[in-house]
């Protein structure tokens, strides 16, 4: 009885519990563009076009009845999370297992025949959708959970397995995944090490390439890579699943993953704070650094608009008064006294501090809990009421975070909606985004490259953690060296001679 | 036991002192556990808060006093000593002073409301509050006992299951709304009095950091069952806690025809 009602009073968080919400229809009403449109300069490679033998071929792989032809079912395939993008892929595939995936990519190889893998596409950079008629590959099906060991912490799972349930699973041995992010409800572990994905919980737990002890992939050619050791400890020759981590769908598709999970915390306790300078939230991170130390395990910042958006677009409401910016500060421990204490000190100290958080509450329950991260996690969501979102994600020398964001709105002063930055404050990672009614070409060339050369010129990274996918493959050289990247090509033709797995994604267009 | 306060208008008095009631609970968010014997559940490393319904009851008392209805605010709890923290929250929220009955270990499993409501009573002897709020029930046994059980001990007034609080027309008595199977009920209830808060009474603030602060500061008086006189003999005994029949999967079929021929094996379709 009680449960249900008490979650009634307090605004439905997301994330936590429930699935992250697809967007309604953009503001200017049904679909996307057709990304073909938005990028006319990009020729479709020299594929084959399908065939009846080829879905014959398929049928007889994965069974009838997951070949999806159908139009209007396809049609969600083709399109990702922010509605930026629409495909023209006619064709989406569902299998079960590693050995239907590697059969179908071996025929497509055989064919030339080019595919996109997909996950549970939440990816925000255009790289899990078709752009012409690529084959969509899903790993939807494939999401068993094999295995979990108490002792050791690892977790085997199907690359299909979407991570909050993978979380609830580890949560009922006593552990958790080392990664967490707004999309967790929707997302699939294989895109989560795809796409190298970071999320709220970076800062304490590390990335992918650390926690990811083993992984099984199925390369361009349909052979079988695998590498899916449970061993915390394997240095016997060359780590070839970190070419695979971070390689965004285009060097092989994911089918299993090994992922170490750390103990799930006793304690966890939240901090909101107001803030009137950016100074005084660069100060307040050091602070936290110091005084909370090993149980920092999450450091938020979300500026005024950001939480204006929240406000207006969603309805969600705010415990604090209006302030320039606000900072969540999360600990993980395991000792729910001695993490306490060391809140009390971090507050104590945050409130002597001159110019400091006057204004600021800690969460008293799980209710409140969910609710001042949902103000964190939704923000993507609440601009995408506004109409048109245009992403930004980079990374930035901690002094520099806030000076683009201000650039930037003097720069589209008048015509844009809303200029929002917030972000992974202790990770460095700045989330930029700009909201206008409708698609406007004339605000993108306002943003693009400018945003990027101000990037590049204070040697920061261009995309922190989103990844480059169809939108940011341009821009790879303003973050690595050319040389680099001519390696990255290298690696790219060894293992895709014939380049159809995920095409026009990544790597630019040369 | 008597209690008579001076009639005189509400509004124009000192204001009414308040006593409200907190318990720690299971967090509401945790997914219980049984423990492996069934004698009970799992409480040990698991989070605890602060009773919903008591956050509405310290929340309609802090409010009450900012309207200036109410003077003094006091909180208590009965409980382990970590219901301390639980009091430092309802300090956080707004609440004057505190008053913490520490029950030991080995009873705290086998206390009831009847034992929870004698306690209180002693207490009201010497505070001598004019108005006791407590949550309609806790979420962990959900007895809904203790509020009408401490009314009947102090032969004072209940208004329970309250949706609203405000002072009658006359203001000289409480008008409480009650929300009852068939809506709402309003009566007017004299002071001294009981009422229990049911969920729509308020949506309860977010402690702020300066009253973090502060609270650390208010009093928090420790009393214990032996000196208030109250037996906490228990009056009844657990046999055995059990998890709810587990719902059985169902099957997940992959197309329409399956479905059909599922159906039809079930004899549920011809």
């Amino acid at each position: 009885l009680l449960p249900q009602l008490l979650l009634r009073r307090r605004p439905a968080p997301a994330g936590a519990f429930a699935l992250l919400a697809r967007p309604a229809s953009s503001a200017s009403g049904g679909l996307p563009p057709l990304t073909t449109e938005i990028h006319p300069g990009i020729k479709r490679g020299a594929f084959s076009q399908l065939t009846d033998a080829d879905l014959s071929a398929f049928e007889a792989i994965v069974g009838g009845d997951h070949v999806i032809k159908d139009a209007d079912e396809v049609l969600s395939y083709n399109i990702d999370w922010l509605r930026i993008c629409r495909g023209q892929g006619q064709l989406v595939l569902r299998p079960k297992t590693t050995e239907e995936v590697s059969a179908i990519v071996r025929h497509c190889n055989k064919r030339r025949l080019a595919v996109v893998p997909q996950g549970g596409n939440t990816g925000l950079v255009g790289g899990s959708v078709p752009l012409f008629d690529e084959i969509v590959i899903s790993t939807s099906r494939m999401n068993s959970l094999l295995s979990i060991d108490p002792v050791s912490g690892v977790l085997v799972a199907e690359a299909g397995c979407v991570l909050e349930q993978l979380d609830r699973e580890a949560a009922s041995q006593g552990l958790m995944m080392p990664l967490d992010l707004g999309a967790k409800g929707s997302c699939q572990i294989g895109g989560n090490l795809a796409t190298n994905a970071g999320g709220l919980r970076l800062l304490r737990y590390g990335s992918l390439r650390g926690t990811t002890l083993g992984l099984e992939a199925v390369l361009p050619t349909g052979q079988v890579l695998d590498c899916l050791t449970t061993l915390r400890k394997d240095n016997t020759g060359y780590d070839i699943k970190q070419l695979l981590i971070g390689s965004e769908g285009t060097l092989g598709i994911i089918t299993k993953a090994a992922i170490l999970c750390p103990a799930r915390p006793k304690s966890v306790q939240l901090a909101f704070l107001g803030l009137d300078s950016f100074q005084a939230v660069l100060d307040t991170y050091r602070l936290a650094r110091r005084s909370l130390g090993e149980i920092l395990s999450a450091f938020e910042f979300i500026d005024s608009e950001s939480m204006r958006a929240v406000k207006q677009n969603l309805g969600l409401s705010c415990p604090l008064g209006e302030h320039s910016f606000y900072v969540l500060a999360e600990t993980s421990g395991s000792n729910e006294t001695h993490d306490r204490e060391k809140l009390d000190g971090f507050i104590e100290s945050v409130m002597s501090m001159d110019g400091c958080a006057t204004d600021g509450t800690v969460a008293q329950d799980a209710g409140q809990f969910a609710h001042l991260w949902s103000l964190r996690e939704r923000i993507v969501e609440s601009l995408l009421v506004d109409g048109y979102e245009y992403k930004y994600d980079v990374s930035l020398p901690l002094a520099d975070i806030y000076r683009l964001v201000e650039h930037m709105r003097t720069r589209l002063d008048g015509r844009v909606i809303r200029t929002a930055g917030y972000g992974h404050l202790g990770d460095g990672n700045l989330h930029l985004n700009f909201t206008t009614p409708k698609f406007d070409a004339k605000v993108l060339e306002l943003i693009e490259p400018h945003v990027f050369d101000w990037v590049r010129d204070r040697r920061g990274s261009v995309s922190a953690e989103h990844g480059l996918g169809l939108k940011k493959s341009q821009y790879i050289r303003h973050s690595k060296a050319d040389f680099a990247v001519r390696v990255m090509a290298e690696v790219k033709r060894l293992l895709d001679p014939n380049g159809i797995m995920n095409p026009y994604k990544v790597l630019p267009d040369e | 036991y008597i209690h008579i306060i001076n009639k005189a208008d509400m509004a124009a008095s000192k204001g009414l002192k308040i006593l409200v009631g907190c318990k720690r609970v299971i967090d509401y968010a945790v997914k219980v556990r049984v423990k492996p014997d069934r004698s009970g559940v799992v409480t040990e490393g698991v989070k605890h808060s602060m009773n919903p319904f008591d956050e509405i009851a310290v929340e309609e008392a802090v409010r009450m006093k900012e309207k200036k209805l109410a003077g003094e605010a006091v909180a208590i709890s009965v409980g382990p000593p970590q219901s301390q923290e639980t009091l430092r929250t309802a300090l956080a929220m707004g609440i004057d002073r505190a008053i913490h009955v520490e029950i030991p270990l080995a009873q705290l499993e086998k206390l009831q409301p009847i034992h929870v409501s004698k306690l209180l009573a002693k207490v009201c002897e010497s505070e001598k509050p004019d108005l006791v709020i407590l949550g309609k029930q806790a979420i962990d046994d959900d007895c809904n006992q203790t509020g009408q059980m401490l009314a009947a001990l102090l032969d004072w007034p209940q208004a329970t299951f309250a949706s609203k609080i405000e002072p009658s027309q006359d203001s000289k008595q409480l008008r409480v709304t009650r929300e009852v199977d068939g809506g709402l009920e309003t009566i007017d209830v004299s002071v001294p009095a009981v009422v229990t808060s049911d969920l729509r009474l308020n949506e309860p603030r977010y402690a702020t950091l300066p009253n973090i602060m502060k609270a650390k500061k208010k009093p928090l008086a420790k009393m214990s069952p032996d000196q208030l006189g109250v037996d906490l003999q228990p009056r009844q005994e657990v046999i055995s806690v059990e998890d709810p029949p587990v719902r059985k999967a169902g099957a997940k079929v992959e197309s329409v025809e399956d479905l059909v021929g599922k159906l039809r094996e079930k004899g549920l379709v011809k």
